[in-house]
């Protein structure tokens, strides 16, 4: 097969009805290969070859989820499109993924409007539709200019009117552009879909450092090597990745711009040195060195400068990451006999535990609105994400899978992307912090892990 | 490890050269070309042994008779650790202190102590675990006279861990930590 990409889909229907599942995929790209049959209650396994390097898929568990129905029409678009999937199918697939709508089926309706003028709004009423987006694709030059209208169906107003120029590679950016405004107009919160995302991935014995869109798309490589690469770190800015490299047959931490490939050493002193984790202003990195002893964390300033010592024990102390207000550090540490998160002053002091339920929690990430911790937990042998809400103590264990990693949250603090395996293999998963929405994007050909959902922010031109 | 052979014009020489400098294994492997005879055809006149009218060709293997860290004692360069230990083993013990008394007698050789754990576990704490291992192996040196200068403790946590491990033999097997010598 030469195709470099396989997708498995793997569609798993719960024995309750209340569950279901729906595929993101577009399923006519490229369906190649029907691979297995059903098995057991009914686990479909489905491998799709794709032009485009990922796919997300969604698996929607439990009823409570409120959907809010749209209709999301296909826009007139003059000229050539860029390959792949339309943009009202972008923006249909991120807003159903989200778990938060329920995209109406329009294959049945005889004439679809491309103009506000054009909707008869008995037709949706009748479909029961809150919303109704449409609009048109022009070549203006050698971009495209992209406007959308979205429809209050039962008001027969204009909700957004939105018009953006862009360059024909920016065609996903802008759909994902799009279903932000949708979502947040929708649910008052905003959307985290124009994202992107690091991970690492390990095909044979080459490890990559890659960023794409957050939905697996546009995937481009920031450093590869064939010594291991863990421990990705955005900047708060989405210029700069920390990330920790063993190319010198050691741990050193390194910080790389993405735009202009400079790359600097930020910390390589004697032993090791990993967890990179971004101050909330970006002036600094929390970082573990271990010199001649176990891992403690220590500040230094992102050009290399101004190391400080934050921890002193003599237990392990790695993990760190700044709570939002730039004030605590949590982290990991097995000072209590099992590992635990504990947090500190920034600026070094006594350390107080924050973890009391279950007797192995590690991994702490913050929600970037400051309401929720993420931790994996050992729960009777298997590794899980938790999310802790640090409002009213209360742990929820939200993944499903035995070996779950390296949680972080999206930007709009809804969702938790996170490593797992399935098949022997790693993969990436979402989960929203309700844990009623579960998502998991994959990538045949080599494992990914360590996944680092990047920061709110314009993609670069 | 790199069977470097050696081509050389006067095995005295060569033999001279091992014993006067304490063995570095970076210096073996700086030295693994294929020496030009005509060089040491006694045209220098610093050695009157290589300074023969006959040439005699031997090859010598570093790896194996010569080199003193090759000697048995010192060729097993693994200590195995217990599921979330970093205690050393009673079996481990011998193999820790025939390193040591190596070191000790040479000062100016360096080892790396890479340690390594099973893919159980996130990769930062995994590294926390394995750079314990390796500081425990340290700390063994340390009390049998290694000089801290001598080593560094590093850790690839779970990296090099084999992938998908059924069963405890096969952990078991990435639970350790690495004596790499300087230039090995």
């Amino acid at each position: 097969m030469t195709l470099n990409k396989l997708f498995v889909i793997i569609l798993v229907y719960k024995q309750t009805k209340m569950n279901k599942t729906v595929t993101m995929q577009n399923l006519k790209n490229g369906l190649i290969h029907f691979l297995s049959h059903t098995i057991g209650v009914g686990v479909l396994v489905w491998m799709f070859a794709l032009p485009a390097q990922a796919a997300l898929e969604l698996e929607i568990s439990g009823g409570s989820a409120i959907q809010v129905p749209v209709a999301i029409l296909p826009m007139a678009e003059s000229g050539a499109a860029p390959s792949g999937s339309r943009l009202h199918e972008i923006i249909s697939n991120d807003l159903r993924g989200s778990g938060m709508f329920r995209i109406i089926n329009t294959s049945g309706m005889p004439a679809l409007p491309t103009t506000a003028s054009q909707i008869k709004y008995t037709d949706w009423t009748a479909l029961k539709a809150q919303g109704l987006s449409l609009g048109e694709v022009q070549q203006v030059g050698g971009n495209l200019k992209v406007s959308v209208q979205v429809m209050d169906v039962l008001r027969q107003t204009a909700l957004l009117q939105l018009t953006y120029t862009v360059s024909p590679s920016q065609y996903r950016h802008v759909a994902h552009l799009i279903a932000d405004q949708i979502y947040e107009k929708f649910t008052g919160q905003p959307g985290a879909f124009a994202t992107r995302i690091a991970y690492v991935t390990k095909v044979g014995k080459r490890f990559t450092l890659q960023i794409a869109d957050y939905d697996g798309f546009n995937a481009q490589t920031l450093v590869s090597s064939n010594e291991p690469i863990i421990s990705p770190a955005w900047s708060p800015d989405g210029s700069k990745m920390a990330y920790v490299s063993f190319e010198k047959k050691k741990p050193i931490v390194f910080v790389q711009s993405l735009y202009t490939g400079e790359r600097k050493v930020v910390a390589n002193f004697k032993g090791n040195n990993s967890a990179p984790a971004w101050a909330p202003d970006g002036s600094k990195l929390a970082v573990v060195l271990t010199y001649g002893a176990n891992s403690q964390i220590y500040t230094i300033s992102a050009d290399g400068s101004n190391l400080q010592q934050v921890t002193k024990s003599s237990s392990i102390d790695t993990e760190p990451a700044f709570s939002p207000d730039g004030q605590s550090i949590y982290f990991s540490s097995d000072r209590g006999g099992r590992p635990q998160i504990y947090k500190v002053p920034a600026s070094g002091g006594s350390a107080s535990r924050v973890t009391f339920e279950g007797s192995y929690n590690v991994s702490p990430r913050f929600s970037p609105d400051g309401k929720y911790l993420t931790y994996i937990r050992n729960d009777g042998g298997a590794f899980k994400v938790a999310v802790q809400d640090l409002g009213s103590g209360d742990v929820k264990v939200l993944s499903t899978g035995s070996q779950d990693e390296s949680p972080s949250f999206a930007p709009n603090s809804r969702t938790i992307m996170y490593a797992t395996r399935v098949g022997g293999k790693g993969t990436l998963a979402t989960v929203t912090v309700d844990g009623l929405v579960r998502q998991r994007l994959s990538e045949a050909g080599g494992d990914i892990r360590e996944p680092a959902w990047g920061p709110a922010q314009a993609a670069p031109k | 490890m790199n069977k470097t052979i050696w081509t050389v014009a006067a095995l005295a020489l060569v033999l001279t050269a091992c014993k006067s400098t304490p063995m570095n294994p970076a210096k073996v492997e700086d030295s693994s070309v294929t020496r030009p005879i005509a060089k040491s055809q006694g045209n220098t006149g610093a050695d009157s042994s290589a300074s023969t009218d006959k040439i005699n060709i031997k090859t010598v293997d570093v790896d194996t008779s010569k080199d003193e860290l090759s000697a048995a004692e010192l060729a097993k360069r693994q200590v195995f650790f217990d599921y979330d230990s970093d205690a050393i083993r009673e079996e481990y013990k011998a193999l820790v202190a025939n390193h040591a008394k190596y070191l000790v007698a040479h000062p100016q050789t360096k080892v790396v102590l890479q340690g390594n754990t099973d893919e159980r576990g996130t990769h930062e704490y995994n590294l926390a675990l394995g750079q314990r291992r390796s500081v425990a192996v340290k700390n063994a040196l340390n009390v049998l006279g290694v000089s801290d200068s001598q080593i560094e403790t590093v850790s690839y946590g779970e990296e090099r861990s084999k992938q998908n491990c059924a069963d405890d033999g096969c952990f078991q097997q990435d639970r350790r930590v690495d004596i790499v010598y300087a230039g090995q």
